[in-house]
């Protein structure tokens, strides 16, 4: 018992890894120049910690009643800001009610706590160290009144946004025993200018919208960015010299690169689950055949070839198998095959016609678009074309991107245009699998959002 | 005859649309003034030939008004040897980004290969799809998405 009493309170694997999440932020040269360091908190008043099985709570109840969760302010200035970030995070996630309360002195009052109807209560300060800052954390189970979380992070001041973060996941990851998804980034497409003519800019931004960024100077129409779930890396699909074609972009030293030279248009891009190779459509004629192509060496195969339109191909997360589109059928609906190719198996048989599958990365759902009646839809379905629900609906909702934990999708919603195309708006907006919580981004005029690996 | 007759209400707006390009290919200065389009230009093409052929919803097959249009582009393609053209296949918006693309790339496609068989060098012409990015007409009525079913031939 006394041994376990010093043990860190969080296992060393965790800590290295959020260390890592700091150190590889470097972001064209305008990046963290420190790494984070986590150190773990003994508590004081509290013997041991709890385990964390015990403090799960599932999702399915945090629906219809988020936990509550006190949250005092860490402090003034910058302490407060991170208070915000976090607070924000929880809050906008659906899944907890954030409840402000002035700091207590050591150990919280569990009782007052508990009788506000509180299940999880964070204690802590922020301390500014020169161009450093260290934020001590700890998270507390309401219920038996003990320590499930001590923590303190020190990184470079400007990066205060991603200990926020990282916090926040901690306590997403503490409560509901699923790993958090707020220390991530979201790349996009920037619109602006008239809706006949837009001005495209690839661009990214954290993935509660803040410090967003353009990446490209928009002289040329640019689509669908792609993250690497491996790493920072995007592939996006630019009309560069008149030649629509598949590029990557890498995040860390600004360099792109064209993703095979073939003669048709190459788009839809994406990543395999382990990163090292992308599936792609390229037009053939009156369509589109799907191709992978080995990141290692560019050497490309060929895995459709129906005539018809193939494309948006998606892995499932074991890399086995393949969703697409194709309107090989008549008109386009959503088909799986092995990754290797071959036959092909119609999945929707709703009502219109489907496109855009993503496969989750859980492996249990495909999202999608479905457009009957002139609107569009957002859904899910299983993999075996079951128990399709429809999550939103819109003039146009497309698009779907998972977070990393295949939680919530980050889609894109654009209304109609109207006479003369004022009434033309679109934008980033995210919603929770079940279908609640949906909530617009700030980014501004956006589209084709893309949700990066943790912690990139 | 409803293509038909968007078609033609059509004509005007297209015309008022592509007066940015024709300028570049009107020679400037007092001295040869002109009274039309400069021949073999992007304004001659459209004023004499038409630019663009429509398409039904989800289709790519060339009506017959559409393969009307494209016997005039080739007869002015045919008059023109030198000139070398780039089609622009684009669609509605009622259809997703991805599939859109390939969508308007079939309908370029259409249009080149029947011009081909018209005997227009394919070494002339290439082909590109701006999926649903580019609308020609920017309301969401069934008479603007008709519009913006489209493959547009521009002079290159």
């Amino acid at each position: 018992m006394t041994s376990r009493s010093v043990k860190p309170l969080i296992p060393d694997e965790d800590a290295a890894r959020l260390a890592a999440a700091f150190s590889r932020r470097g972001f064209m040269g305008a990046g963290v120049a420190g790494g984070l360091m986590a150190t773990p908190l003994f508590t004081a008043g509290a013997a041991h910690a709890q385990a964390a099985g015990e403090a799960e709570i599932t999702v399915d109840q945090a629906r219809t009643a988020p936990i509550p969760i006190v949250l005092p302010s860490l402090g003034s200035g910058v302490a407060q800001q991170v208070t915000d970030v976090i607070s924000a995070d929880l809050g906008n996630c659906g899944l907890f009610r954030p409840i402000s309360a002035s700091m207590p002195q050591g150990t919280p009052d569990f009782a007052s706590y508990k009788s506000m109807g509180a299940r999880a209560a964070v204690t802590g300060k922020v301390v500014e160290q020169g161009s450093s800052l260290r934020v001590e954390f700890r998270l507390w189970d309401v219920l038996v009144g003990k320590q499930i979380q001590g923590t303190a992070y020190t990184a470079a001041a400007q990066d205060w946004r991603r200990i926020a973060h990282v916090i926040a996941d901690v306590i997403y990851n503490r409560m509901l025993g699923e790993q958090g998804y707020f220390n991530t980034r979201i790349a996009y497409i920037a619109r602006s200018g008239p809706r006949a003519h837009q001005t495209t800019r690839l661009a990214i931004m954290d993935q509660d919208g803040a410090d967003s960024r353009y990446l490209t100077s928009g002289q040329w129409l640019t689509l669908t960015p792609r993250f690497n779930p491996a790493n920072s890396e995007l592939a996006f699909m630019s009309y560069a010299n008149y030649r629509p074609r598949v590029y990557l972009f890498n995040l860390n030293t600004g360099q792109q690169r064209l993703l095979g030279d073939f003669s048709g248009i190459s788009f839809a891009p994406r990543f395999a689950p382990d990163g090292r190779s992308v599936i792609l459509s390229v037009t053939r004629g009156g369509g589109s055949d799907i191709y992978l192509v080995d990141l290692a060496n560019m050497s490309r195969r060929q895995l459709t070839a129906s005539g018809a339109i193939d494309t948006s191909p998606s892995f499932s997360p074991d890399g086995s198998q393949i969703v697409f589109n194709s309107d090989r059928g008549g008109s386009p609906q959503l088909y799986i095959m092995s990754a290797s190719g071959g036959d092909a198996k119609r999945i929707s048989y709703g009502h219109g016609q489907y496109g855009s599958p993503v496969w989750s990365p859980r492996g249990d759902l495909i999202a999608f678009s479905r457009i009957a009646n002139g609107s569009f839809s957002l859904g899910v379905m299983a993999p075996d074309g079951t128990g399709e629900r429809i999550l939103t609906q819109g003039f146009t909702v497309e698009s779907p991107a998972f977070c990393p934990n295949g939680r919530v999708l980050a889609f894109c919603r654009q209304s109609a245009a109207g006479s003369g195309g004022a009434g033309f708006a679109t934008g980033i907006s995210t919603i929770d699998i079940t279908g609640f919580h949906e909530r617009a981004l700030p980014a501004g005029s956006a589209s084709d959002p893309t949700w990066s690996p943790l912690n990139k | 005859m409803k293509l038909k007759l968007l078609g033609a209400a059509g004509m005007a707006l297209f015309l008022a649309a592509c007066s940015d390009h024709a300028d570049k290919n009107v020679n400037t200065g007092a001295a040869t003034q002109q009274v039309g389009p400069a021949p073999g230009s992007e304004a001659d093409l459209v004023a004499t030939a038409g630019d663009r052929v429509l398409f039904a919803l989800n289709q790519s097959t060339l009506s017959s008004d559409a393969k009307a249009e494209l016997d005039k582009q080739a007869a002015w393609l045919a008059k023109y040897p030198q000139v070398h053209v780039q089609i622009a296949g684009n669609c509605d918006d009622r259809g997703t980004e991805e599939y859109n693309i390939a969508l308007g790339e079939r309908r370029a496609n259409a249009a080149h290969d029947y011009l081909v068989a018209k005997g227009v060098d394919a070494s002339r012409m290439t082909t590109i799809s701006y999926g649903k990015d580019r609308p020609t007409a920017v309301g969401d009525d069934e008479a603007s998405w008709a519009q913006n079913r489209n493959a547009i031939t521009a002079v290159q």
